[in-house]
């Protein structure tokens, strides 16, 4: 009997509101959450716009302790970890510890308590021998991401396989297939897993400026990122979580579990092509997607929906669309596609997650968020993008998928499960 | 269910580049703990490394890698031409898609890292390099791999601190099982510049002791900490029907069980390692007594050093099993410490010899471990079990055995 991974919990933090429900309406209105950043001073850099996550700790129930220790993506990871587990309605500690894992997605970790840190240690770059004794005590918890796997495990009381997955922009999905995996092949009945990430700070945007990948339209930061728009001019950074429990189909009906939906196909694929770029023959992504949608067994035609990586830039337009026509065939042009950073930014790690969760959400509203921000179509790009306003549609098979540096390309099939009620 | 077999290993370690040189030195017992060079550690408490001595990237490297890279992921580039090298896959000897690149990572290009946030916050926004946006981040030498080598299957990183290492090995078994013929994994991993220092010393973990044969002395009644290395492995594993197409393609051993687990913030609960090692002995459908070494996490540290000597007597009674810790050489190498683990674990199978743990002189009486010391010890090793854990509470166990 093949063991199947199922979602039955979510949790959210993301730009525009904390939790799902915040987070569904913002999708399913349409509207941006993308503005001049605040958090820091940006002027002096080229893109001065972020998806900002209004985010206060101390009312999302975080200890000082809990403050003090973690970096912001750690906080918002257990602040979606705990939504999630509510929203599972599974009593963790009445589980064995021992069959729970977590597989949780960042890109960049803790670079932003990094980079605070280092200001001061070498008094702004002043010295190449940066001061330890201004070292503060959870410096180390920073140096290395798995600090935030640790910490959602302590939230679930896992003891299981826990790790972080860090596959730069696809995280958000890798770390979501990871978890199936440990289900499917039998090392744990829950993971909770998901992605996190508050890359907002300096170096992370002087990143993306050096390549000129995101956008400058400073003058305009709630239109900003223009996926499939023929004016769009780039990325715009993000920050978020989304926190998901997955689990085994027969542990979940056991308890008479709402099911969101089932993972029923993962893979993932490098480019071997650059770091950064992006072939536009888009050959890996349909590779991946075509591995994920038998690994479904679903056909082409099954597909009900794209979740597209939709990140803003051109290459990334033209990519994945040739990608989506190489799979799906004629079925492409039939297929609505919506891409969910043109409104709440890219969030890096966290992106996948959020778009999963997103997506489980059109399933159960049957209502397809919309790609913002899409005024003039790029004649280059010429799927149905699903401009502007959500669209009624019930869909029982969907597709996501993800692309990012180091040449990663992922996709994910998720689909209804039947006698799934709440 | 698929096999997965080892036919390449890439190594460079502080004491030994290659797998031939890292042996012999393994087996003689050389250590490689020293003043650090790489940096000034004049500030620092801390004065001691395993840094990889002799490696030149511009030896190995095209000119146009070095501005783009940290020198870890040099370190990955080379270690894995080497490793494809020993198992003597030419370019187009297997379809491009079914090459999985699986890598462990902690930091990242830290010191590269460090460079840019220097040149941001000193000089100014436009003198941050091009490359920053991926020499940092950890998914970088899964991705450099792949492009180097036109690998277009499956890639991935894992990051679970020390325990890493094992885990990446364990996860590209599983695209072995999914599906791939041949996985490039491991980690080689460096954080030998001042910030990285500034955090090793924040972690607590580290030896305050300075004398290079004093400092790391896991299961001693004098352990106190541990010296950070860099260096690592990076493995060719593949299916033996995909290594039978290359005839004469030496298999140096087999990955037959593998399991991580967690341990609890409660301090009513057991530490998990004795439950992932028995976890991996059932994976791999073997008995404790088919084990004839355990290469040892060995933290160094009391308390983490007394639950280990508590799980392996649990499972394979006092001084049931010889116990060994060539890292006492090098020194704890990061997300590179799991994968040359197992690779010692794989050549020790091969050359039928068990690589002693240097420096230690008096084990606690009470952990009752049977350490192989000073000597290295000759005789069949037919399978090893490694394990590896990484702060925070990351058990990782993996079982190797000889391939038949």
């Amino acid at each position: 009997m093949s063991r199947r991974a199922v979602i039955t919990g979510v949790g959210v933090v993301a730009p525009g509101g904390i939790g799902t429900k915040a987070y569904w309406q913002l999708l399913s209105e349409g509207r941006t959450a993308t503005r001049i950043i605040t958090h820091f001073d940006a002027s002096p850099y080229r893109s001065r716009m972020a998806g900002e996550a209004d985010f206060d700790p101390v009312r999302e129930g975080l200890t000082p302790q809990e403050i003090r220790r973690l970096d912001r993506a750690a906080q918002f990871a257990v602040v979606a970890g705990r939504e999630a587990m509510a929203d599972s309605g599974i009593e963790f500690d009445q589980l064995d510890p021992g069959r729970i894992g977590v597989s949780l997605g960042t890109a960049v970790g803790c670079t932003t308590s990094l980079e605070r840190e280092f200001i001061v240690g070498s008094d702004r770059g002043k010295y190449w021998e940066v001061d330890a004794s201004y070292a503060v005590p959870h410096l180390y918890d920073y140096f290395t991401p798995s600090s935030m796997a640790t910490e959602l495990a302590w939230t679930v009381g896992a003891e299981g396989p826990v790790s972080v997955v860090s596959t730069g922009c696809t995280s958000g999905l890798d770390s979501v297939g990871y978890a199936a995996e440990l289900i499917m092949e039998g090392s744990a009945d829950v993971v909770v897993t998901g992605g996190t990430e508050a890359p907002l700070s300096p170096i992370t945007v002087v990143c993306f400026d050096v390549i000129r990948a995101s956008s400058t339209r400073n003058d305009d930061p709630t239109t900003a990122c223009r996926p499939f728009d023929k004016t769009r001019d780039g990325l715009v950074l993000g920050e978020g979580s989304a926190i998901i429990v997955l689990e085994e189909l027969e542990h979940a009906r056991a308890r008479g579990a709402h099911i969101y939906g089932e993972v029923a196909g993962f893979a993932s694929r490098c480019n071997a092509y650059h770091m950064t770029g992006l072939h536009p023959e888009g050959i890996e992504m349909s590779d991946a997607i075509n591995i994920a949608l038998k690994q479904a067994r679903a056909d082409a035609t099954d597909v009900g929906y794209i979740n597209a990586h939709g990140s803003g830039t051109k290459q990334n337009d033209l990519h994945e669309t040739a990608a989506f026509k190489r799979s799906l065939g004629a079925h492409a042009y039939k297929t609505p596609v919506s891409g969910f950073k043109s409104m709440i930014g890219h969030s890096l790690g966290a992106i996948g997650s959020l778009e999963i969760v997103g997506s489980l959400l059109a399933f159960e509203q049957d209502l397809i968020p919309p790609t913002a921000n899409l005024h003039e179509q790029d004649p280059e790009c010429d799927l149905d993008y699903t401009p502007l306003v959500a669209r009624e549609k019930k869909v029982d098979t969907l597709l996501t998928v993800g692309s990012g540096f180091g040449g990663f390309q992922s996709a994910m099939v998720l689909k209804k499960v039947e006698g799934a009620g709440r | 269910m698929t096999r997965a077999v080892v036919t390449g290993i890439g190594i460079a370690s502080p004491n030994g580049l290659g797998p031939t040189a890292y042996w012999r030195a393994t087996l003689h017992g050389e250590a490689a703990i020293k003043p650090i060079t790489r940096f000034d550690s004049a500030n620092y408490w801390a004065k001691i490394a395993g840094e990889v001595p002799g490696f030149e990237a511009g030896r190995h490297l095209q000119g146009r890698l070095l501005p783009q890279t940290d020198h870890m992921t040099r370190l990955t580039l080379v270690g894995t031409d080497w490793a494809l090298r020993g198992a003597g896959v030419q370019p187009n000897d297997i379809p491009d898609t079914d090459i999985a690149v699986i890598t462990a990572a902690t930091a990242g290009g830290y010191e590269f890292g460090q460079r840019e946030l220097q040149k941001l916050w000193h000089q100014g926004p436009e003198y941050v390099s091009a490359y920053q946006s991926f020499a940092w981040f950890y998914a970088v030498n899964t991705g450099q791999i792949s492009i180097r080598h036109g690998t277009r299957g499956p890639g991935a990183v894992v990051v679970s601190e020390q325990a890493g290492g094992i885990d990446s090995i364990g996860h590209a078994r599983r695209q072995l099982r999914k599906g791939v013929q041949l996985a490039l994994t491991g980690g080689m991993d460096s954080s030998l510049c001042p910030w990285a220092w500034v955090a090793h010393q924040a972690s607590g973990c580290l030896s305050r002791n300075n004398n290079p044969k004093r400092a790391y002395l896991p299961f001693d009644r004098d352990a106190a900490g541990y010296v950070a290395g860099e260096g690592g492995a990076i493995m060719v594993l593949e299916t033996p029907e995909s290594a039978a197409e290359r005839p004469g393609t030496r298999i140096y051993g087999e990955i037959v069980g593998y399991a991580a687990t967690f341990d609890s913030k409660m301090p009513s609960r057991e530490p998990g390692l004795k439950r992932a090692a028995e976890l991996a002995l059932r994976d791999a459908g073997m008995d404790a007594s088919e084990i004839d070494v355990v290469f040892a996490d060995a933290a160094g540290i009391p308390e983490l050093d007394k639950a280990e000597a508590e799980a392996i007597k649990g499972i394979f009674g006092p001084y049931g099993v010889p116990v060994t810790a060539p890292k006492t050489m090098t020194g704890r190498l990061f997300a590179g410490g799991g994968s040359l683990d197992v690779a010692s674990a794989i050549l020790s199978i091969y050359w039928s010899a068990i690589p002693p743990t240097v420096n230690v002189e008096n084990v606690v009486p009470e952990y009752e471990l049977d350490l192989v010391m000073n000597e290295a010890r000759h005789g069949k090793i037919k399978a090893a079990l490694v394990l590896g854990r990484g702060k925070g509470g990351f058990n990782s166990a993996m079982v190797v055995r000889e391939y038949r």
